[in-house]
């Protein structure tokens, strides 16, 4: 190769954090050039793509509705990757919940009492908790990967929210639709400002970021969780519980991608459809890479990553284009994202700077 | 249960194996060179959209093979260029490139959806098509099938009696050693990476244009996660590989057989069990942490640096 990598001494901090705006430029640049290729303006279909979506209250009012499931998934998938367990299972947690939270919704239509929503939530994160527990069981006791038995998860669980809506969820009186019931008014999340679709769904992710920031930067817990991450023997040797450790993540991952998933149908859709969710949860760890497993990192991860969503919808509309651009800029996001975090290690090394040949040598020493 | 609904399950079985199996074969050697590949679904993907429009646009299946192992190339070496030659993590640009060729695949395939094509031909031996039970299975298949048959023949030779194959073994399980040696490692990875790509677009290729000849919207299905899974299940064995390929082929057609003894279970719980199958598998391989850590490859998934 032309370009030579040369370690650095230590990991660079200003690189891990202008790695991602590197690479949100990066896919900025090719995005241009990919629609110029297909013969649209780039900067107006940029603009179009990811301006035009929020330029109005509506829009804005949408990002947040689009946040939200998102910004669950990737907050919880910090506290796993942390812990260096490779949970990619957001996307069925998500559809359990929103599954196990519909099972419920269903049955108390009819209920007003205050319960009926906070018990509909509640039985979302359960469900999600438990379907990651799964897996955390499998590892823990079994040793099996945990990557290859959540995606496995995923498709297990889409084919039983498919099954659910087709078979035992579905509305009697729906003229032969796959779907639910509507959801009774207790169980539906209140709507935050008037004529728009944001619910109080976005309010629980916000909470979940401060949560799970106090639990990861003040906690023991979050610290333990951090130790197993970076050297699993030195937290075995301080004594600390690995097996509990990766539990209680995959607990608390699984449990807010199953709210995710209860928002979802007690949110925007307000009963179960096979549709819940355009890939939230995989979304969801482009995201957490992306917000550098911090917080608030990954609230501006999922901001940008909802807008892409809405781009997405835009493009179709406006420029039409299919809509599966989406997947294309995250798949790009991602893969500029990997490849600028080189730098974070390394230095480059141009073939015609030869000068900084002795300091990295003594660097690397 | 009569003879010729038997006949029909294994002929099934390993039309059905088959996109497995050459998965499979190509990310063994693949992380037998110590590299962990987790883009197997995004590289199939790319292989069938890109084998499916090259098909449609000129009529021609073979060129469309060809643009479908092009395709799963060009990926495999996408995830090269980043994971060998930037030595970022192996797993995330694996998942990068699932995720990746999803979106593309799904992008550039937008306006193909739905369209037909003369899907590949079934290639019946004389005489040996016509043994009972058997004959259909194994002869009277199309020509990828049996060059599955000669891929898996040729591995299996590779890796148990050629002086390349025991290169890759020994690349994978101490690259330091084998560079102290003057084994080119970094070429023997980028080599079984690309490998490992032209499998996975023949086997997308396969499903895009015999298999189910049209293009759908990620239409691999997890197939690819399901060879990841096959080759922890396979022990990095090449003839195992073969039995589990086949078995989850099995495995994905038990609604037919269901069918065939007039049970009458959901189709949406029945599509199921091959997820289910390879969590289990997965249970079962990977109980005995010892016995699972000896078979695998030393160095999976561990970048290799020449100067350290």
């Amino acid at each position: 190769m032309f370009l030579k990598l040369v370690p650095r001494a230590e990991h660079s901090r200003k690189m891990a954090y202008l790695s991602p705006l590197l690479a949100g430029v990066l896919t900025l640049i090719t995005g241009g050039i990919f629609f110029y290729l297909q013969g649209h303006d780039p900067l107006f279909a940029l603009k179009t793509m990811l301006y035009t979506p929020i330029s109005d209250t509506y829009g804005l009012a949408e990002l947040c509705v689009k946040t939200a499931p998102i910004l669950l998934c990737a907050i919880g998938l910090a506290i796993v990757f942390k812990a260096q367990v490779w949970n990619i299972g957001a996307e069925g947690q998500l559809l359990i919940g929103g599954l196990t939270a519909s099972a419920l919704a269903v049955n108390i239509i009819e209920v007003e009492a205050a319960w009926a929503l906070p018990a509909v939530m509640l039985a979302g994160i359960a469900g999600g908790a438990l379907w990651a527990l799964l897996a955390a069981w499998l590892k823990t006791h079994f040793n099996a990967n945990e990557i290859l038995t959540t995606i496995m998860f995923n498709y297990i669980a889409l084919n039983l929210l498919i099954f659910s809506v087709h078979g035992p969820l579905k509305d009697p009186d729906g003229y032969n639709f796959p779907e639910s019931a509507m959801f009774g008014d207790a169980s539906l999340l209140p709507v935050l400002v008037e004529d728009t679709r944001v619910h109080a769904g976005i309010l629980f992710a916000l909470l979940a970021v401060v949560v799970i920031w106090v639990l990861l930067a003040r906690s023991f817990i979050g610290f333990q969780i951090k130790v197993l991450g970076l050297d699993a023997s030195a937290a075995r040797l301080a004594g600390f519980k690995d097996k509990k450790l990766v539990w209680i993540a995959m607990l608390i991952s699984g449990g807010l991608a199953g709210l995710a998933g209860a928002g979802e149908v007690a949110g925007p859709l307000g009963q179960l459809v096979p549709q819940i969710s355009p890939g939230y949860g995989y979304a969801a760890i482009i995201v957490a890479f992306l917000g550098r497993l911090h917080p608030i990192g990954i609230l501006f991860a999922s901001l940008l990553m909802a807008l892409i969503y809405m781009g997405g919808e835009m493009a179709q509309i406006e420029l039409n284009m299919p809509l599966a651009i989406t997947g294309l800029f995250q798949g790009m996001l991602l893969f500029y994202l990997l490849a600028c975090d080189v730098l974070i290690g390394y230095k480059i090394k141009f073939p015609w700077s030869g000068m900084d040949t002795v300091t990295s040598r003594v660097e690397q020493q | 249960m009569d003879i010729d609904l038997i006949t029909n399950i294994l002929y099934a079985m390993i039309r059905t194996g088959t996109p497995l199996l050459i998965v499979a074969l190509g990310e063994m050697v693949c992380e037998k060179s110590g590299v962990l590949n987790l883009g197997q679904e995004g590289m199939m993907l790319m292989g069938a959209v890109a084998g499916f429009i090259a098909t449609w646009l000129t009529g021609n299946l073979f060129f469309g093979f060809l643009m479908a192992i092009v395709a799963g190339v060009v990926m495999s070496q996408l995830f090269a260029m980043i994971a060998l030659g930037l030595n970022a993590n192996q797993v995330a640009t694996g998942l990068a490139l699932t995720i990746f060729g999803g979106g593309l695949s799904a992008f550039i395939g937008s306006s193909f959806v739905g369209k037909p094509i003369e899907g590949l031909e079934v290639i019946a031996i004389p005489f040996l098509s016509d043994i009972p039970v058997i004959g259909k299975m194994l002869f009277a298949q199309d020509l990828v099938v049996y060059l599955s048959f000669v891929l898996f023949g040729v591995i299996f030779w590779f890796f148990r009696s050629s002086r390349t194959g025991l290169i890759v073994k020994a690349v994978g399980e101490n690259p330091h050693a084998a560079n102290a040696i003057g084994l080119p490692v970094m070429r023997t990875r980028y080599l079984a990476v690309g490998f490992g790509g032209a499998m996975a677009g023949l086997a997308g290729g396969y499903l895009s244009l015999a298999y189910t000849p049209l293009w759908a919207e990620n239409m691999t299905a997890g197939r690819g996660w399901i060879a990841l899974a096959l080759v922890v299940f396979a022990s990095w064995r090449t003839e195992r590989i073969l039995l589990g390929a086949y078995l989850f082929g099995l495995a994905s057609i038990l609604h037919l057989v269901a069918q065939g003894l007039g049970f009458a279970v959901s189709p949406n719980l029945l599509a199921m069990l091959p997820y289910i199958a390879t969590v289990l598998v997965l249970v079962m391989m990977s109980r005995n942490q010892g016995r699972s850590k000896m078979y695998a490859p030393i160095s999976l998934g561990k970048p290799f640096h020449a100067g350290a």
